[in-house]
């Protein structure tokens, strides 16, 4: 007897791959996924849309209460800071002395002590001032905090990062905002390499296709915003980065073919008709 | 404006008149929010929570109200 597999099992959505768990710091994750709050139409499509990604850890930025206003709720009424990790950015910063100052504002707040440290160097690109943000990871690392570390796809900052003491360095993919993807692969992939703490990609990612081609890298996560809040329908570009984010993962995990130039036949040469 | 009962003060980056002998919990009361939310920076330094009803506003202060809001 043939075991007919086709009409007696059905494919598992997910499957059991060993894989070394997520670990920032000394806090386990099940999602490689890490998310944005920022730029959201309204509060309910982003609970809908970070529910949807699966997402454990989302990002957060300090900012002055709006006196003016009425309504002066703050993000923490829509997004309980019991069921997510709150990461408080520093977004808008372009020194250390700002970054240090808000990261202190974070902290005080009373929910977190951990932070993603983004200290922008150029308006026009956003992209990362590393000198400045080595400088003050140094400084926020010996005042106790777990210091998550935006950084350029640069090896050598990223290495400085490392040294200074941060639980996770964070090489953008390509501009903050852009939706470029991973612009650089060989530099994500030779950071990975080089450094022992984790390595999140964040910024840079557009769609699914990014975000897989992203962790197929061997990254540890991914952080992203845009790409899922400024989608025309955001719960389901946080449902399909959840999924792109696992199929990337897997597609690591199980190694890849190696790539040629060069096609090969995939049915047997031997065995044709006359 | 005439008051001689309200100090000038610095609010999140605006000039405001506040009831003088006023305190840093009787400020936030006033503006309606919420302690637990928001965190107070006074001249440059960080308040502590536990603090804010035993520091008194003073005619000058600058102070900023910080909250965490949406970011990536």
């Amino acid at each position: 007897m043939v075991e007919d597999l086709g009409r007696t099992s059905k494919p598992r959505e997910t499957m059991d791959v060993k894989d070394t768990p997520f670990r920032i710091g000394d806090r386990d994750f099940s999602s490689r996924l890490i998310v944005g709050t920022g730029k959201y139409e309204d509060n309910a499509t982003m609970v809908g849309a970070i529910r949807a990604s699966g997402a454990e850890m989302v990002t957060v930025a300090v900012r002055r209460v709006d006196l003016d206003r009425t309504n002066k709720e703050g993000i923490l009424h829509h997004l309980d800071p019991e069921k997510f990790l709150l990461l408080p950015n520093t977004a808008g910063c372009y020194s250390a002395e700002d970054a240090i100052r808000y990261a202190r504002l974070a902290r005080a707040a009373g929910f977190t002590d951990w932070l993603k440290l983004e200290i922008i160097g150029d308006e026009k690109t956003l992209l990362p001032d590393t000198h400045a943000t080595i400088d003050a990871a140094k400084t926020l690392v010996g005042e106790g905090f777990k210091v998550l570390a935006y950084t350029n796809d640069d090896l050598i900052s990223a290495l400085r990062l490392e040294d200074a003491g941060c639980v996770a360095v964070m090489p953008l993919a390509s501009p903050i905002g852009s939706g470029l993807g991973v612009v650089n692969p060989y530099y994500i992939r030779e950071i990975k390499d080089r450094l022992q703490v984790p390595i999140i990609v964040d910024a840079g990612v557009g769609t699914a296709s990014d975000a897989c081609i992203t962790m197929e890298q061997g990254v540890d996560g991914v952080l992203m915003n845009t790409a899922i809040a400024v989608a025309d329908d955001p719960v389901a570009m946080g449902h399909a980065m959840r999924l792109a984010i696992r199929a990337g993962r897997l597609a690591y995990l199980a190694g890849r073919m190696p790539s040629r130039e060069i096609a090969v036949p995939s049915s047997p040469t031997q065995g044709m008709l006359d | 404006m005439t008051d001689p009962e309200a100090i000038p003060v610095t609010l999140n980056g605006k000039d405001r008149l506040v009831p003088a002998g006023i305190t840093v919990k009787g400020l936030l009361e006033a503006l309606e929010l919420n302690p637990a939310l928001v965190v107070v920076e006074r001249n440059r330094e960080i308040l502590d929570r536990g603090r804010y009803s035993a520091v008194g506003v003073e005619a000058g202060d600058v102070f900023e109200l910080v909250h965490f809001v949406g970011g990536g």
